[in-house]
């Protein structure tokens, strides 16, 4: 037996005080959001910058939706209402904030100050959406499984409704100005029409800087003590509370943390050029989110944000082939990037090694993706037929097909680094106790 | 009497109604302070129960002094931070968690992280194989050794009073003696403990005391050895005479 301090120097500790970890993923946030901001335009078209800022929305959503329902384990489907206050919020504080401040809503040499109006809204519907995770919080104490999924799927329905009853939006600065309580009070988003004319002041920079954000704090979360009391709800609820878990109060703060965060993805949403909508707190939203973190693999955050890009981006190949085959910009670098990326894994994939086995395989996705996207197109035109039209049933093909493959989503709970690994040792069979050692 | 150890955990008149179903019935009984009480019975008598009752985890009439205060209806995660601990039955690791995190958070209440840091070495000296796994799931485990992280991850809470439920279940014979053995190293190191088990003939051999459960009521209590000497707990649970 080893002597104590032999013991205590042997114990991995698991955390120290160090600045550069705390800093550098901020930095690399900044960084990618940068590089993104500048170098994705060269490659694709317009179009696709779009869909790329509302992919990052997607993925915001998805792993924000991943610290309740895959962190803490209880199911919630009303997330899409969460991400509809914050919107709305937001949208608010610069349609309203830029009557108010500068009398006109659609100005074009408003960038800094517009942005700084969102960037308020942001932090503004964000705790305006961790208000609400509270109140949802609360019945989930009592309620379980299915009965929770019922209750917070009533949740999104009540935001939808409310928002659908909501006052005439005031369009004329002169009006709001002179009488802005009063109008406020009728809720001035417009009603089922949706909220009109917010600046789209969230370009792909600010999109994927919030992407990054919303991910390390999810990720510092799931590492944190608060992270692992809520995997330990979620994995055996009696064994937690033995360990000294208040379950009310961890449910309760996994909700609001839920919220807050979808939020921020809410928030970030309704500045990318389109009208927030009541139909965008609906359940049809909040199960677009659900299928990117169960595919994604519920408590894995790489692996919802990984299904959330994927997704959104397959759904926009299959709108029309034609969109991504006719900007041979975009081809040859997914191809490019894929033929490195299976040429890089396939060397690699000789050290034996779990993690660039998985790489090896979804190296060859985006590749069967292009060549899947060619031959759709191919025998749509061959046939006459619109390939749009199918989109839907191809989507929910694809689905069926990833859920046989990969029931537990593509990486379960772990993250995709966490693949790389050692491997973990096998059991080694006839396994007794301590002082009793096998042979090896 | 008056040279037993003080009273640390006072179980009085106690009863918990599953419904219309009475599972325990007016259970009492002491436990001595650095000493090692069994509560063995048969199926369905109310040891889990009466656990259950005393860490909070079911509603119970009756009166349970911890220390000389009361807590009956007191939330389990504060009696955990009293000193209280519940190693549940069946084990309750988090499966999908590593050997690491499931020790992680047997500390959860507490926040001295040095002193954490011994206690886990003292943990890996009573279960060397534990150190072998920390970055395993604990989900692949073999039973023995999810019983030896689960009690590792009970003592990591620095309990006074540990309530062990059926720390021997589907273990191999060896095992059940390794754990035995283990159970008596911690109740050594101060701790005292609330042992249900089956296993009544390992039981009343480490405890101090013992109480026979049948049908949800207390039958017989007095010195381990003393019950395990008399003819009708032979008879009934260890299985001869």
């Amino acid at each position: 037996m080893k002597n104590l301090a032999q013991n205590i120097a042997d114990v991995p500790r698991s955390v120290a005080f160090r600045p550069a970890t705390i800093l550098v993923p901020w930095l690399a946030c900044l960084a990618v959001a940068l590089g993104v901001h500048h170098y994705l335009p060269m490659i694709v078209d317009e179009y696709w910058v779009n869909v790329f800022r509302r992919m990052g929305v997607f993925v915001m959503a998805a792993v924000s939706l991943n610290v309740v329902n895959g962190f803490a384990g209880q199911f919630s489907m009303g997330h899409a209402g969460f991400m509809a206050i914050g919107a709305y919020v937001a949208a608010g504080f610069s349609y309203y904030g830029s009557l108010y401040f500068r009398g006109e809503a659609n100005v074009d040499d408003f960038m800094i100050q517009g942005t700084l109006l969102m960037l308020v809204g942001i932090v503004a519907g964000a705790f305006a959406a961790a208000g609400a995770g509270y109140l949802v919080g609360l019945p989930s104490l009592r309620l379980r499984g299915d009965y929770l999924a019922i209750v917070t799927l009533g949740f999104g329905e009540i935001i939808r409704v409310t928002l659908e009853l909501t006052g005439k939006q005031v369009y004329d600065a002169k009006a709001f100005q002179d009488a802005p309580l009063s109008t406020l009070a009728t809720l001035p988003f417009n009603g089922s029409t949706g909220f009109e004319r917010v600046l789209p002041y969230a370009n792909l920079f600010w999109v994927w800087l919030f992407v990054g954000v919303v991910c390390v704090v999810a990720y510092r979360i799931k590492n944190s003590s608060a992270g692992r009391a809520f995997l330990s709800i979620r994995e055996d609820e009696i064994a937690a509370r033995s360990m000294g878990i208040d379950l009310t109060k961890y449910k309760v703060r996994a909700f609001v943390l839920a919220a807050f965060l979808g939020g921020v993805a809410g928030a970030i949403y309704a500045h990318t050029g389109v009208n927030p909508s009541p139909t965008d707190a609906g359940f049809q939203r909040s199960f677009d989110i659900i299928i990117f973190v169960v595919l994604g693999g519920l408590g894995s955050l790489s692996g919802t944000a990984i299904a959330a890009t994927l997704l959104t981006g397959l759904s926009e190949v299959l709108r029309g082939p034609e969109s991504i085959v006719n900007s041979p910009a975009g081809v040859w670098s997914l191809a490019g990037i894929a033929l490195a990326l299976a040429v890089g894994s396939a060397l690699l994939k000789a050290v034996g090694n779990r993690g660039w086995r998985v790489l090896a395989v979804a190296s060859v996705a985006p590749v069967l993706l292009v060549c899947f996207a060619y031959l759709a197109q191919w025998l749509a035109t061959a046939w006459g037929v619109k390939l749009s039209d199918y989109r839907m049933i191809l989507y929910a093909l694809l689905l069926i097909l990833v859920m046989l493959l990969r029931p537990n989503g593509l990486l379960g709970v772990r993250e995709v680094w966490e693949l790389f690994g050692p491997e973990k040792p096998a059991r080694r069979p006839g396994a007794v106790g301590p002082g009793k050692e096998p042979a090896p | 009497m008056s040279d037993q150890p003080p009273v640390i955990l006072s179980v009085r008149d106690v009863s918990v109604r599953y419904g219309a179903i009475r599972a325990i019935n007016n259970v009492s009984f002491d436990v001595r302070q650095g000493q090692i009480l069994t509560l063995i019975g048969a199926n369905g008598a109310g040891k889990t129960t009466t656990l259950r009752a005393i860490s909070g985890m079911v509603r119970a009439s009756g009166q349970v002094r911890f220390k000389d205060q009361p807590i009956t209806g007191v939330r389990p995660d504060l009696l955990v931070r009293r000193g209280l601990c519940h190693c549940p039955e069946g084990r309750g690791i988090f499966a999908n968690m590593t050997v690491q995190e499931n020790l992680d958070l047997g500390a959860f209440t507490r926040t001295d992280a040095d002193e954490v840091e011994k206690d886990k070495a003292r943990v890996f000296e009573l279960f060397p194989r534990i150190k072998e796994r920390l970055k395993q799931n604990a989900g692949t485990l073999s039973g023995g050794e999810q019983q030896m992280l689960a009690i590792g991850r009970a003592l990591l809470a620095r309990p006074v009073l540990l309530l062990m439920d059926e720390p021997s279940l589907g273990l191999a014979p060896q095992l059940v003696q390794t754990i035995f053995r283990i159970i008596r190293e911690i109740n050594q190191a101060g701790v005292s403990i609330l042992l249900v088990e089956q296993n009544a003939h390992m039981a009343l051999r480490v405890a101090h005391h013992a109480v026979v459960l049948e049908t949800g009521s207390v039958r017989m209590s007095g010195p381990a050895a003393d019950l395990a000497a008399s003819d009708e707990v032979r008879k009934a649970y260890l299985g001869h005479g």
